[in-house]
């Protein structure tokens, strides 16, 4: 396949960005799409150029580093991980645009990489269990109904990659929290924290400076984990009832 | 904006109704329209339960419009580099709600000094006789395309509008995510039907 | 570099761990060791390098306990680490299924699916903390599957005959990582934690014979500083990637262990790698990563390959009688699910013969036709519908339909720094944990089994024994940039990336990293000869040489600059290689993950030789083949030197694995 890439090329987080056309040949269906941009930066390396810096890692759609927005959609076209999209999925002589995630709380690092430490920080304001190493009871001391185990995986398979920022038109990292919140709140390991988690997190997401939720759905299509949309209303109600309870 | 949201919707069921009192003629319509000032008589005084409503309102907006534009400027300073390749996929509903409300918010301006105020109320405009007030501004075509704009705006602030009203105060689920819609969905369009039944009669002489 | 050039020197005897009986050893060891006092901790700084399961479990650990850590990560958050990628399971001697599992059960498994040749009290202690692990990860709140009354679920793994591997669906490792990442955070927040995302180490600070800190690069300035501790603990993971295809994440890198193995710590058993059975076969030159598919699929899917060589038809063109299912013919016992090192050495044996299947005829048929029939498409689908997906997408092939293709890839390495019971390396000081060492596999590791080690290591076992280490030396010197130990490292690694960048030559650090890979994958794979393994020896060199030659590096170093990140790797596993070809050489026997043609039984199966070989290889760095600053880097420089640990089992006693 022959194939058209518009690439946002920026230098560092104070430089300005732009478009730059590359054109690449010889890609085969089977490749991933990183590595038809490795084939790309192979390229680019030789010709003395400066290869396009994306980030990534596992390859294989867990770790949640891989972070392109693929023709408007963030992981493109299909409901998977840029790492996990192939080729197949476009056709030759295609025209393919690349943006990284845009946000103001993910500053642009270079090129297509960008800065998610924000997510980082609303997990330390309370993402977390308090449970020292060594002060654990026996893990069948409290069964957890299947049901609420259950919940609580599916919550917890978020992998933090930010699509759903980048895909939020307001940029906003309702999902995200949500997915947290909803993962240990349901749990009877996390209820002592149970308010002070959904405020300190609600308050820590706004303090980055991500976006408000105005419930367009965005961030549960752009999801490649499926956390779905009513785990932002799970996490509202959880806010509403914790402010409740903590101002009452 | 879910909590003043719903209070303008209470309202706007509460209105719709009372339009369509149109259909039995001008006496019951003015009727009604006399017995929104006695509301509440004798226990209140002429005129005092409608201001009691006219300020809850004012509130409900005031309150809407400041939350809308918070959050509007804060999306916007979330997002400041724009996507060189841009999509479009939410619903329309989702997509409009920004201009979908300034639009409303023309609209009622417009619609208070036509119909409660008659300061741009064509024809003479004759304090206790809505019935005829109505007829005059929806004989005329710019009354009709006005309001028919709005009410269809109305539909669709509403149907994006109830439905994520529900789910910031948390009472979606994943059960009830269906009814919310199906929900949500039945309001816009009775509300929109109902409120554009009004010029339509009027246009084809059904009420005049 | 050839057999003769390596030197014995003095065996290791002294590995701290206590005498008396193996299941008392750990108490032993943990009231032996002094303690340091609740109030003095905060004084102590200790360097943590990797956020994985050890590393990540380590640092909340130890920041609980009071200590000052300082974290790195080369990822963009402490999450990200590979650890997140492992799919089955956790082994844990809970006996909750009350099917005869018992601590005692558990080591004995994991001693003999090492093949003898991983330390007995190591591995028992492992079993012991097994019970514990589950506890502790329960607490956090880590989802583990659950039954309908509420209790946790296990499975059978690994071909062990109890149900002890705990399990999070197909995603284990991501949940028992964003526990320990989650127990990270709390203390990054309460400011017990001071951590360096996207920073990577690039060497170990020696000073006075001590472990004091490491250099490290700010990956999006570029800038290179140094970091002091009084004890630095390296939880960097394995060395896969040295195959340039393997299943590890692809900056996933052996800079950090192989720098410590150059100032001084041992590196033991560097040739026991471990080759998984079940993986997507590669597609092409562009294959730049392999993916792994959990070996429960073995449990269903039948392996076979058609019986006449370069039979290219399809699959389902070959009748039944044109078939050959080679697991089920040659083990009749155990067929399709012989442990992970016979499955793999099996398909490489028939893609040899020429009968392999797919692009390149590197792959082998897993056909769940028989399955689907038995039981029905749903029952298939309900088990394994998320790993026929993930096939589907990478291959764009249905395997409901037709049958999967898979070969074995490179995706543990046993091997390590070595240390002593207490995971310090020969450097006092430095430590290692979770698979950067080489402590409890031995030879072979068994499958759930590395998340165990990660959390025993990083939650229970280095914050006891860590200690004991500060507690004898609780003043240390303060050290500055001006200490001539310092300044040294930090010019060498500034000459290092300088030379890279200045080399300015016609070939991607890439096209090298795959060049080197493929080497390894031939000579230092599934089975290794002799005669292999000294073409390898002799060609490593001559690829070092060209790299230092012609390597292109564009950008500069103070700015975020990926290739001079993947240059400065490759320049590590080019030595690294080496010393792996050697050992691999130089252990001229088979076990475990390690397969010497010229060492089989008859029936082909590998054939330990406890007399000669049951110690661990210990190599200690004196200069061999790399860079010496200031020259491109083909000087042979001085021999390793191989100590050996005598390994002597009183608990579990060594036999030959059969399988048939």
């Amino acid at each position: 396949m022959k194939l058209t890439l518009r690439v946002w090329r920026q230098r560092d987080a104070a430089a300005p960005g732009a478009m730059s056309t590359y054109d690449v040949d010889g890609i085969s269906a089977d490749m991933s799409f990183l590595e038809m941009l490795d084939t790309l930066n192979e390229a680019l390396i030789l010709r003395g150029e400066d290869p396009v810096a994306f980030d990534h890692d596992c390859r294989e759609g867990i770790c949640g580093a891989c972070s392109l927005v693929i023709n408007g959609d963030a992981h493109g076209p299909e409901r998977t991980t840029t790492c996990q999209l192939h080729m197949r999925s476009f056709r030759d002589g295609d025209t393919i645009d690349i943006e990284p995630w845009r946000a103001a709380a993910f500053p642009v690092v270079k090129d297509l990489v960008v800065d998610r430490s924000a997510f980082d920080r609303v997990i330390q304001s309370g993402g977390y269990i308090s449970a020292p190493t060594g002060s654990a009871p026996e893990a069948h001391a409290t069964p957890v109904p299947k049901a609420d185990a259950d919940s609580a995986f599916e919550h917890a398979e978020c992998i933090g990659c930010g699509a759903c920022v980048a895909a939020c038109p307001n940029g906003s990292a309702m999902l995200f929290t949500s997915a947290k919140i909803n993962h240990l709140n349901v749990l009877p390991q996390g209820s002592p924290e149970r308010e002070t988690r959904v405020l300190d997190m609600v308050a820590q997401m706004d303090a980055e400076g991500f976006g408000g939720c105005t419930l367009t759905g965005e961030c549960a299509t752009a999801c490649p984990k499926g956390i779905p949309l009513p785990s932002i209303t799970a996490m509202n109600r959880e806010w509403l009832r914790a402010r409740r309870k903590v101002k009452g | 904006m879910a909590v003043s949201g719903l209070f303008m919707l209470g309202y706007l069921v509460a209105h719709v109704a009372g339009n369509l009192k149109v259909f039995f003629g001008p006496e019951e319509f003015n009727a009604y329209g006399h017995w929104l000032r006695v509301m509440g008589a004798p226990v209140l005084h002429h005129e005092w339960a409608l201001w009691l409503v006219r300020i809850v309102l004012l509130a409900a907006v005031g309150a809407h419009a400041v939350s809308a534009y918070q959050l509007s400027r804060r999306d916007v300073k979330a997002r400041p580099t724009a996507y060189v390749h841009r999509r479009k996929r939410a619903s329309y509903a989702t997509r409009t709600m920004r201009w979908g409300g300034i639009i409303l918010a023309l609209f009622i301006v417009w619609h208070i000094l036509d119909l409660t105020t008659g300061t741009v109320h064509p024809g003479g405009f004759e304090e206790g006789k809505p019935y005829q007030n109505v007829v005059d501004t929806f004989s005329t075509w710019y009354g009709n395309v006005i309001y028919i704009v709005a009410m269809l705006a109305v539909g669709l602030h509403v149907r994006h509008g109830f439905w994520s009203a529900a789910q910031t105060l948390g009472v979606g689920n994943a059960r009830r995510e269906r009814l919310l819609r199906v929900l949500a969905n039945t309001l816009a369009l009775v509300l929109t039907a109902g409120f554009v039944s009004v010029p339509v009669a009027v246009m084809t002489g059904v009420v005049s | 570099m050839t057999f003769s050039e390596y030197a014995t020197g003095e065996p290791i005897t002294d590995i701290k761990a206590p005498a008396g009986p193996v299941a008392e050893r750990w108490d032993t060891r943990r009231f032996e060791a002094k303690l340091v006092n609740p109030a003095n901790r905060r004084k102590h700084r200790i360097i943590v390098v990797g956020t994985g399961l050890a590393g990540g479990s380590a640092g909340a650990t130890l920041a609980e306990q009071g200590y000052q850590v300082v974290q790195f990560c080369f990822q963009d958050s402490p999450r990200r680490a590979h650890s997140i990628a492992a799919q089955g399971g956790i082994n844990a001697a809970k006996n909750y299924r009350n099917d005869g599992d018992s601590v005692h059960r558990l080591f004995y498994d994991t001693v003999k699916g090492g093949d003898f040749r991983a330390r007995e009290s190591n591995v028992h202690r492992l079993a012991q903390i097994s019970v514990e692990i589950i506890d502790q990860c329960v607490a956090q709140g880590v989802p583990f599957a659950r039954e309908y009354g509420g209790l946790l679920d296990t499975r059978s793994f690994g071909g062990v005959q109890v149900s002890r591997t705990f399990y999070a669906r197909g995603q284990t490792g991501q949940q028992l990582l964003l526990g320990a990442y989650q127990a990270l955070s709390r203390q990054i927040a309460a400011g017990n934690v001071e951590m360096h995302a996207r920073t990577e180490m690039l060497d170990l600070l020696v000073v006075d014979g001590r472990a004091r800190g490491i250099v490290a690069r700010d990956l999006i300035t570029g800038e290179i500083s140094t970091h002091y501790a009084d004890a630095v603990v390296l939880a960097s993971g394995g060395y896969g990637n040295v195959f340039y295809l393997s299943t590890n994440a692809m900056n996933s890198n052996a800079t950090a262990v192989w720098r410590a193995h150059r100032r001084g710590a041992y590196f033991a058993n560097p040739c026991f790698t471990q080759i998984h059975p079940t993986c997507i076969p590669r597609t092409g030159d562009h294959q730049s990563k392999l993916t792994l598919m959990s070996e429960s699929l073995r449990n269903d899917g039948r392996i076979w390959v058609p019986k006449a060589k370069g039979d290219t038809r399809p699959a389902a063109e070959i009748p039944e009688d044109e078939r050959d299912y080679y697991l089920e013919r040659i083990y009749p016992s155990f067929g399709n699910l012989v442990p992970r090192d016979i499955a793999s050495r099996a398909a490489k044996n028939v893609c040899d013969e020429g009968r392999g299947v797919g692009p390149g005829g590197q792959g082998v048929y897993l056909d769940f036709a028989d399955a689907i029939r038995r039981m029905g498409r749903g029952a298939v689908e309900e088990r394994y519908g998320n790993l026929f997906d993930m096939y589907a997408r990478i291959t764009a092939e249905n395997p409901y339909e037709v049958p999967m293709r898979i070969y074995p890839a490179v995706h543990y390495t046993m091997g390590g720094l070595w240390v002593d019971y207490d995971l310090q390396t020969t450097v006092p000081g430095l430590f290692a944990i979770g698979e950067a060492n080489f402590s409890d596999h031995g030879a072979n590791r068994l499958g759930a089994s590395a998340l165990m080690q990660g959390l025993a290591d990083g939650y229970f076992v280095l914050p006891a024994t860590i200690n004991d280490y500060l507690a004898r030396h609780p003043h240390a010197e303060p050290v500055t940039d001006e200490h001539p130990a310092v300044r040294d490292v930090l010019a060498e690694t500034e000459d290092r990336l300088n030379l890279l960048l200045a080399v300015d030559g016609d070939r991607t650090p890439d096209s090298f990293h795959r060049e080197l890979g493929e080497l390894m994958w031939e000579f230092c794979g599934m089975a290794r000869t002799e005669t292999g393994l000294r073409k390898a020896l002799a060609r490593i060199p001559q690829i070092r040489e060209e790299f230092w030659r012609r390597v292109k590096v564009p950008g500069t170093g103070e700015e975020f600059n990926q290739s001079l990140e993947k240059a400065n790797r490759i320049v590590d596993y080019l030595e690294l290689a080496e010393l792996m070809c050697l050992d691999a050489l130089h252990r001229a026997e088979s076990c475990g993950g390690h397969f010497r043609e010229e060492s089989q039984t008859p029936d082909g199966e590998a054939a330990r030789r406890d007399e000669e070989f049951a110690y661990v290889a210990a190599w200690e760095f004196r200069g061999s083949g790399g860079l010496p600053p200031g020259e491109h880097g083909t000087a042979p420089g001085t021999s390793p030197v191989l100590h050996k640990e005598d390994l002597t089992f009183e608990s579990v006693h060594p036999t030959q694995r059969s399988y048939a």
